[in-house]
């Protein structure tokens, strides 16, 4: 089987040269290993954009976790929106909104799709369709987003890690806020190399982030996590698009996440045992909800 | 490269809150429905591990019930799966095990109803992945996400290089083969995970070849 990269470099470097973006690449890529034809591939990521959007309308309406101890949070940022107060700017608040109404679907028990993960699955929605108001895309280009997203978050995952019990937070919301950040810079017309300057900047301040949920559960912090992830993507998405360069190479940051997770206390990679988990708090909400149990989960 | 498809990264769709304590639940559910062939009237499920300690906040109750019910991860129906489970005439009983476990997302499924039982353990290794390890006794392992045939047969010489013949005769390539017996010469139970579904005109021509009991499917 062809593979058409295996790192940034790689990647950045076959779009310039065959001037093509990355999100073509990746399809070009996902034609190859599925031996299925463009439109199936782009039919398939559309129904996973649907069901990002799904998933967001759903929470910005309101929603609980089985728990309690998320939900509804969305609606509170978006009538915050409304009263023309807010000091962050409206397309920030609404991508950190949309993020936050992802999880909290999440956490409820609704149907989300996984970027990369369950639990890091509000960030890439929330930044696209924050920045859909701004940039109208076309359906294509939307779909395109998710591609170019995955293609970095693809070797994340293969140079690295992608799960919170193995590399940490880092690893999930740090993967998801970088894809993102990549992606916005690619639809606002910037180019392959600042995608992954894009990429660098977000990633690099995400790192050694920790995996600490109390009582184990997707909910906190993963949710307001999940809001920092996108606005960090936006951020570094204009920084990329201002011109401002990572210094430090990507591939070399991705590397850095990974050697980072690999020495990451085992309490703080996803088994509630230290962190915000192991605060009074945290621990008073582990009884509550199981009674006293204590376990280590994923 | 572990990660091959770009739907590995933008996916799966599913039902939340946790890839491995929902997803993958549902999954290891839906397997044994599938092993056995029919919805099941009754169901013991005695959980492991982290599975023991938090099923309940993570749904992961509802969602092997729904698995049992054939509903895929991303079936909206796993939250009332509970419900369906009583209207559908499928009773159900959980177990949380306090015992140590080789990992910690294990689950022991029984099902059965009044003509037949089976067994089947299954753990959830992280990102919605499954692997069974033991099916009615059986040491075994095998993932969800590939289709695959399994064939109870008597251990004797030759009954393997017959039903690896029947499915090169239909250009039915092999991915990961496995063979398991309790003991020589008695019952045996061969896994073969191929790389498309298999028709079940082929089923029953391997379940006609000697010293063969039964032949089921996983579907991909």
């Amino acid at each position: 089987m062809e593979v058409l990269f295996r790192n940034v470099r790689d990647l950045v470097e076959r779009a310039e040269n065959e001037n093509k973006l990355i999100s073509e690449i990746m399809i070009e890529q996902e034609m190859i290993v599925s031996e299925r034809t463009r439109e199936e591939i782009m039919e398939q990521m559309y129904r996973n954009l649907e069901v990002m959007e799904a998933a967001i309308e759903r929470g910005l309406k309101g929603v609980q976790s089985v728990t309690g101890l998320t939900g509804g949070d969305a609606v509170l940022i978006q009538a915050y929106m409304k009263t023309g107060k807010s000091l962050s700017g409206d397309l920030l608040l609404d991508a950190v909104s949309k993020a936050v109404a992802t999880n909290e679907v999440n956490a409820a028990m609704g149907t989300i799709c996984a970027t990369p993960t369950a639990g890091s699955a509000g960030v890439v929605p929330g930044a696209l369709f924050a920045v859909k108001n701004k940039l109208n895309p076309t359906k294509d280009e939307m779909v395109r987003f998710l591609f170019t997203a995955g293609a970095f978050g693809q070797v994340v995952a293969n140079n690295a890690m992608i799960s919170g019990a193995a590399g940490g937070c880092q690893a999930e919301v740090g993967s998801a806020a970088a894809m993102a950040a990549a992606a916005i810079t690619e639809m606002a017309g910037g180019s392959p190399q600042q995608s992954a300057h894009a990429f660098s900047i977000s990633l690099k301040n995400m790192l050694g982030l920790v995996c600490d949920p109390v009582a184990g559960l997707v909910e906190v912090p993963c949710v307001k996590r999940n809001a920092m992830g996108a606005a960090n993507s936006l951020v570094s998405a204009d920084m990329a698009l201002a011109g401002v360069e990572s210094r430090i190479p990507t591939d070399e940051v991705i590397d850095a996440m990974y050697r980072i997770g690999q020495t990451m206390p085992v309490a703080l990679r996803e088994t509630a045992q230290g962190g915000l988990a192991a605060t009074p708090t945290g621990k008073w909400l582990e009884k509550r909800i199981f009674g006293g149990a204590v376990a280590n989960r994923g | 490269m572990k990660f091959t498809s770009v739907f590995d990264i933008i996916g799966p769709v599913m039902i939340g809150p946790s890839s491995s304590h929902t997803a993958g639940a549902a999954r290891i559910g839906r397997v044994a429905r599938d092993l056995f062939g029919k919805q099941p009237t009754w169901a013991k499920i005695h959980l492991y591990g982290s599975f023991a300690e938090t099923y309940k906040g993570h749904g992961t109750d509802v969602a092997i019930v729904g698995g049992l019910l054939d509903y895929d991860t991303y079936d909206e129906r796993i939250k009332t799966s509970f419900k369906d489970a009583e209207r559908l005439g499928l009773t159900f009983e959980f177990i949380p095990e306090t015992g140590s476990v080789e990992h910690p997302n294990t689950a022991r499924i029984v099902i059965g109803d009044d003509e037949s039982e089976l067994s089947m353990v299954g753990i959830s290794i992280g990102g919605g992945a499954i692997e069974i390890t033991e099916l009615n006794g059986f040491p075994l392992r095998m993932s969800g996400g590939m289709a695959a045939i399994l064939v109870v047969h008597n251990d004797r010489a030759g009954v393997v290089a017959n039903v690896a013949v029947c499915l090169a005769n239909h250009s039915i390539n092999i991915g990961h083969m496995e063979v398991s017996r309790k003991e020589r010469g008695n019952m045996a139970l061969m896994v073969i995970e191929v790389d498309q579904n298999i028709a079940p005109t082929i089923l029953e021509e391997i379940e006609l070849l000697p010293n063969i009991t039964k032949v089921t499917r996983i579907k991909n």
